[in-house]
C-alpha cells in the first residue's frame, strides 16, 4: 500500500480517559495532535495546552466598524446629501439614530464572528479531511473520544506514536491515510451545459420580472386612475377639455398688471418695494443669471454669449443705465426694449425687483469708487469701520 | 411534597446514555413519516393555503378588502405582527439568555424555540409587507442610493422595525445554524443513505468534532448569545415604539418598552409550551424534554404574565395621575367601551388564568398547561388588538368615531399565517433534529469529566 499516512489515532471510552491522554500527549512534546468528541469537554483547552480562542478580536473590530459605519451613513444621509428637518429633530439627531446604529453592530458582529470562524479558524468547508468516512469519525461523532497524533508532527516516529499511544490504555488504535484526491473536470460538457441553461434562466426570469411583469396588472393599478392625463379627451365638457379657462380678469399668483404696460418712456415708474437684502440678492442673482446673463453677460458687461445670433446689448455699465432709476430698470424688463421682448409672463414680480437689485450691486461692484474700499481687520474678519 | 431543592435536578431524565440520546433524537429523520403526520401537514397546509388565498385577492383588488379604514388605519395586520414577533421572542431567551445563564435545562428545549422564533419572524415579516398594498415593492425600505436621490428616514421608528426585525431574523437563523453543525456532522456520520449524507455533508461543512474547533466554537456561541441577549429585548423595544413615538394617547407611554418585551416573552413561552407538549409526546422525548422543563416554563410564564398585569394597572394609573383628559378618555374607553370584551378577555387570559399556575399540581398538569398556555396565546393576541384599535377607534374627533370589524380576509390572512408557523414546525421536525443533538450529549450523567480529570498520576 502506498497511501500517504496521516496520523495515528486511539479512541477511549470515557471523557476522563481523554483528558488524562490529551494531557499526557501535550506533555511528551506532540504539537500537531487533535482529540475529537462528540460535545465540548470540559478543561479539554487546559488538557490540549491551547492558546485561549482570538475569535472576539475579529468580533470586536467588526461590531465597531459596524456601528462606524451605520453612524456615518446615518450623518451623510440625513446631514449632508438630503438634509431635512423631521419632527423638529436635528439633522443629527444621535438619540433617533442609536437604534439603527445598535442593530447594524450586532448584525456585522454576529457575521463576522461566525463567518470569521467558519473560513478563517475552521478553513471550512472541507469534506475531504482525511479523518471524514473513517470507523474512527464515526465513533467519535457518536459516543466515542478520539485522539490523532498527525504524522506531520516534527517527533512523529510510527512505531514509537504507535507504542506511546498503547501505554494511554486506548479502546483501539487505528492508522489513518490521505485519501486518493479526487478530480473534477470543470469544462465537462454536462456542467458547461448547465451553467448555460442556469445562466439562461436566471437572465431570462430578471428580464421578465423588471421589464414586463411589473408593467402588468395589478402592478400597474396606479396608473389606472379616474383622471385626465395631459392631452385626453374629457367627456365631461362639451368642449372636450379637461381644463377650463380661467374666468375674465383672473390674476395670477406674483403677475399683477403693469399700468404703464407698452410705454417707451413712462413719465413715472414704480418704486422698489424690495430692501437689497441677502435672500433677495439671492434670488436676483439666480434669476439674472437664468434670463438676463445670456444675452447681458455674467456680469452685465453685454458680453453675450449667443456668438453674434442675437445682436449684442449694450453694457449695464454705462452712464445711461447707471442714472436709471429702479423703476425704469423694472420697467424695461417688464415691458421690453428694442429687441428685447417683455419678461412679464417669465418672471415674478417679486424676482423682477430682485434683478433690478442684483444689477444695482453689478453696477455698484464694476464701477467701485475708492471710499468703497474698506481696511479689512486680518485677524477677526470684519471691517475696520465697524 | 418532599423536594430537595439542595440539588440541581438533572437535565435529563432516565439516565440515557449517549447514544441512546443520539437514537432518540434521529429517529424522526430515520423513520417515514406515518399517516399521522400527513393528516398535521394537511390541516396546516389548508390554512396555508386559505391565507395564500385571501392574500391573491388583497393583492389584485387592492387591500380595500380589509377592515382598516379612518379611524382605523392600524389595525389586524399590524396586531398580528407584533403577536408574531412577540412569539419568536421565547426562542431567544431559552437560547441566549439561559445559555448565560448556565441553564442546563434549556439545552432540551433551545432548539425548538430557536426554530419557532425563526418561523414565528417569518410570519410577522409577511404583515408590515402586506401592509404597504404594493409588497413588491419592499426594497424601498432599504437605503440604497436610488435615481430619486431619496433616502429612508432614519429618524422614523418604522425605519428601525425594518432594520431590527431583519437583523434579529438573520442573527437567528445564524445563531441556529451554528447550533445545527455539529449535529448535521453527527447525522452524516450515522446516516447510510447516500443522498441524506451528502446533504448532510453540505450543511456539516465537514465538521469533524475537533477539540481544536470546539474550542473556538464555544467562544463563538458565547459571544453570539452576548449578542443575542440585548438584540432580543431592542427588537421588542422597537416594535413598542412604533405606538409609543406617536403622540396618541394610549400609545405615547414610556412603559411600552419593557411592557411589551414581557408581553413577547409571555405570548412566546406560552406557544412553545403549546407546541412541545405535542411534540414531546408525539416523538418520545419525555426524557430530554422533561416534566420539569415544562413547569419551569410555566413559571417564567407565570412571571411575565405578572408583569404584563402589572403594566396593565399601571398604564391606568398613570393616566389618572397625569390628569390629561385625552388620556383619562382612552383608557375608560378601553375598558368600558364599545371594545370592553376585548379588554376583559384581555385581562382574564393573561393575568387571571395563569394565576393558577402558582399551585406545582397546576404547573405540571398537562391538559390544565395547555388550556392555560392557549388562553394565554388567545389572550396576548387581543392585547395587541385592544392597543392597537381601541387606542384609534375614537380619536380627537368624535364625528370620525367608528368601529372597527376585521374583514373575512383579514381573518383569512391570520389563519394562513398560523398555517405557514404550523407547515414549518411540521416540516421541521421530520427533517432537523429537533433537539440539540450535542448540547444534549453534553449535560447528560456522567459526559464531563470528573473534577478531579479522572485517574490521579
Amino acid at each position: 500500500m502506498n497511501k500517504k499516512l496521516f496520523g495515528i489515532a486511539a479512541i477511549f471510552k470515557s471523557p476522563d480517559d481523554i483528558i488524562q491522554a490529551a494531557k499526557k500527549t501535550a506533555e511528551a512534546g506532540y504539537k500537531k495532535f487533535d482529540t475529537h468528541s462528540p460535545y465540548p469537554v470540559h478543561g479539554m483547552e487546559r488538557a490540549m495546552k491551547l492558546k485561549p480562542s482570538k475569535l472576539g478580536f475579529i468580533t470586536l473590530v467588526f461590531g465597531l466598524t459596524g456601528a462606524g459605519l451605520a453612524l456615518l451613513l446615518m450623518y451623510w444621509t440625513m446631514s449632508v446629501d438630503y438634509p431635512m428637518i423631521i419632527g423638529g429633530k436635528p439633522f443629527f439627531a444621535l438619540p433617533a439614530f442609536i437604534p439603527v446604529t445598535f442593530e447594524v453592530t450586532v448584525l456585522l458582529a454576529t457575521l463576522s464572528t461566525v463567518i470569521g470562524m467558519i473560513t478563517f479558524f475552521f478553513r471550512f468547508p472541507e469534506n475531504d479531511h482525511p479523518l471524514h468516512d473513517t470507523e474512527y469519525m464515526k465513533k467519535v461523532s457518536r459516543d466515542h473520544f478520539g485522539l490523532v497524533i498527525e504524522a506531520s508532527d516534527k517527533n512523529f516516529d510510527e512505531s514509537k506514536v504507535r507504542d506511546f499511544l498503547k501505554s494511554l490504555s486506548p479502546i483501539s488504535i487505528e492508522e489513518i491515510y490521505f485519501s486518493e484526491k479526487e478530480t473534477f473536470p470543470v469544462l465537462e460538457p454536462k456542467f458547461v451545459t448547465f451553467l448555460i441553461a442556469v445562466a439562461l434562466v436566471t437572465s431570462g426570469v430578471t428580464y421578465f420580472a423588471l421589464n414586463k411583469l411589473l408593467y402588468m396588472q395589478p402592478f400597474t393599478w396606479m396608473m389606472e386612475q379616474q383622471k385626465l392625463n395631459p392631452q385626453q379627451k374629457s367627456s365631461l365638457f362639451a368642449d372636450g377639455f379637461g381644463m377650463r379657462t380661467p374666468v375674465q380678469g383672473t390674476v395670477a399668483r406674483g403677475f399683477l398688471p403693469y399700468p404703464y404696460m407698452g410705454q417707451t418712456n413712462p413719465t413715472e415708474v414704480l418704486q422698489n418695494p424690495y430692501l437689497p437684502t441677502k435672500e433677495n440678492l439671492k434670488l436676483g442673482e439666480q434669476k439674472y443669471l437664468t434670463f438676463c446673463s445670456p444675452c447681458h453677460g455674467n456680469f452685465g458687461d453685454g458680453d453675450s454669449r449667443l456668438r453674434g445670433q442675437f445682436p449684442n446689448p449694450p453694457s449695464l455699465h454705462s452712464t445711461r443705465a447707471r442714472e436709471f432709476s429702479d423703476g425704469m430698470i423694472y420697467h424695461i424688463i417688464t415691458n421690453g426694449q428694442n429687441i428685447m421682448p417683455s419678461y412679464a409672463s417669465q418672471i415674478t414680480r417679486e424676482e423682477r425687483w430682485a434683478i433690478v437689485n442684483y444689477i444695482r450691486v453689478l453696477q455698484r461692484a464694476k464701477n467701485a469708487k475708492s471710499s468703497d474700499l474698506q481696511v479689512v481687520n486680518k485677524e477677526t474678519g470684519n471691517n475696520a469701520s465697524n | 411534597m418532599n423536594i430537595d431543592y439542595s440539588q440541581e435536578a438533572p437535565a435529563i431524565a432516565g439516565r440515557l446514555s449517549l447514544s441512546e440520546i443520539e437514537e432518540l433524537v434521529a429517529r424522526p429523520l430515520d423513520t417515514k413519516p406515518d399517516r399521522k403526520y400527513f393528516i398535521a401537514l394537511s390541516i396546516s397546509g389548508t390554512l396555508l393555503l386559505i391565507g395564500a388565498v385571501c392574500l391573491a385577492f388583497s393583492f389584485y383588488y387592492g387591500i380595500g378588502l380589509w377592515g382598516n379604514n379612518q379611524p382605523v388605519g392600524w389595525a389586524v395586520p399590524i396586531v398580528n405582527f407584533v403577536f408574531w414577533v412577540g412569539i419568536g421572542h421565547a426562542g431567544t431567551l431559552i437560547s441566549a439568555i439561559l445559555f448565560l445563564l448556565r441553564q442546563k435545562w434549556r439545552t432540551g428545549i433551545a432548539r425548538f424555540a430557536e426554530a419557532m422564533t425563526i418561523f414565528a419572524v417569518m410570519c410577522a415579516g409577511i404583515f408590515p409587507i402586506i401592509h404597504t398594498g404594493r409588497p413588491w415593492l419592499a426594497g424601498y425600505l432599504l437605503p440604497y442610493p436610488n435615481q430619486h436621490s431619496l433616502w429612508v428616514n432614519f429618524t422614523s421608528p418604522l425605519l428601525w422595525d425594518v432594520f431590527a426585525v431583519s437583523t434579529y431574523f438573520t442573527v437567528s437563523l445564524v445563531f441556529w445554524y451554528i447550533g445545527l453543525i455539529p449535529d448535521f456532522a453527527t447525522l452524516r456520520d450515522r446516516t447510510t443513505s447516500k443522498i441524506k449524507k451528502t446533504i448532510y455533508s453540505i450543511f456539516s461543512l465537514g465538521w469533524r468534532h475537533s477539540s481544536r474547533h470546539w474550542q473556538h466554537y464555544e467562544k463563538a456561541y458565547m459571544l453570539l448569545a452576548g449578542f443575542a441577549t440585548p438584540l432580543v429585548l431592542s427588537v421588542h423595544t422597537i416594535v413598542s415604539f412604533d405606538f409609543a413615538v406617536s403622540i396618541l394617547p394610549g400609545w405615547h407611554t414610556t412603559i411600552f418598552p419593557p411592557y411589551f418585551v414581557a408581553g413577547a416573552i409571555f405570548s412566546g413561552f406560552a406557544m412553545v409550551v403549546t407546541v412541545l407538549v405535542f411534540v414531546r409526546k408525539i416523538f418520545n422525548l419525555e426524557n430530554i424534554i422533561t416534566m420539569d422543563h415544562l413547569e419551569k416554563m410555566n413559571k417564567v410564564i407565570l412571571a411575565t404574565g405578572m408583569m404584563v398585569g402589572y403594566a396593565y394597572g399601571m398604564e391606568f394609573f398613570i393616566a389618572w395621575y397625569s390628569g390629561v383628559q385625552a388620556e383619562q378618555f382612552v383608557f375608560i374607553n378601553r375598558a368600558f367601551g364599545p371594545y370592553a370584551w376585548a379588554y376583559w378577555i384581555m385581562v382574564s387570559c393573561n393575568v387571571i388564568f395563569p394565576q393558577l399556575f402558582w399551585f406545582r399540581k397546576f404547573r405540571r398538569s398537562i391538559p390544565v398547561m395547555m388550556v392555560i398556555v392557549i388562553l394565554v396565546n388567545v389572550g396576548m393576541w387581543f392585547e395587541r388588538f385592544v392597543i392597537t384599535i381601541t387606542s384609534l377607534h375614537r380619536d380627537f374627533l368624535p364625528s370620525s368615531w367608528a368601529y372597527y370589524k376585521p374583514t373575512i380576509f383579514d381573518m383569512g390572512i391570520l389563519l394562513g399565517s398560523f398555517g405557514l408557523f404550523f407547515t414549518l414546525v411540521i416540516l421541521f421536525t421530520k427533517s432537523l433534529p429537533v433537539v440539540s443533538i450535542s448540547e444534549v450529549k453534553a449535560v447528560a450523567e456522567g459526559a464531563q469529566p470528573t473534577h478531579h480529570g479522572g485517574h490521579h498520576e
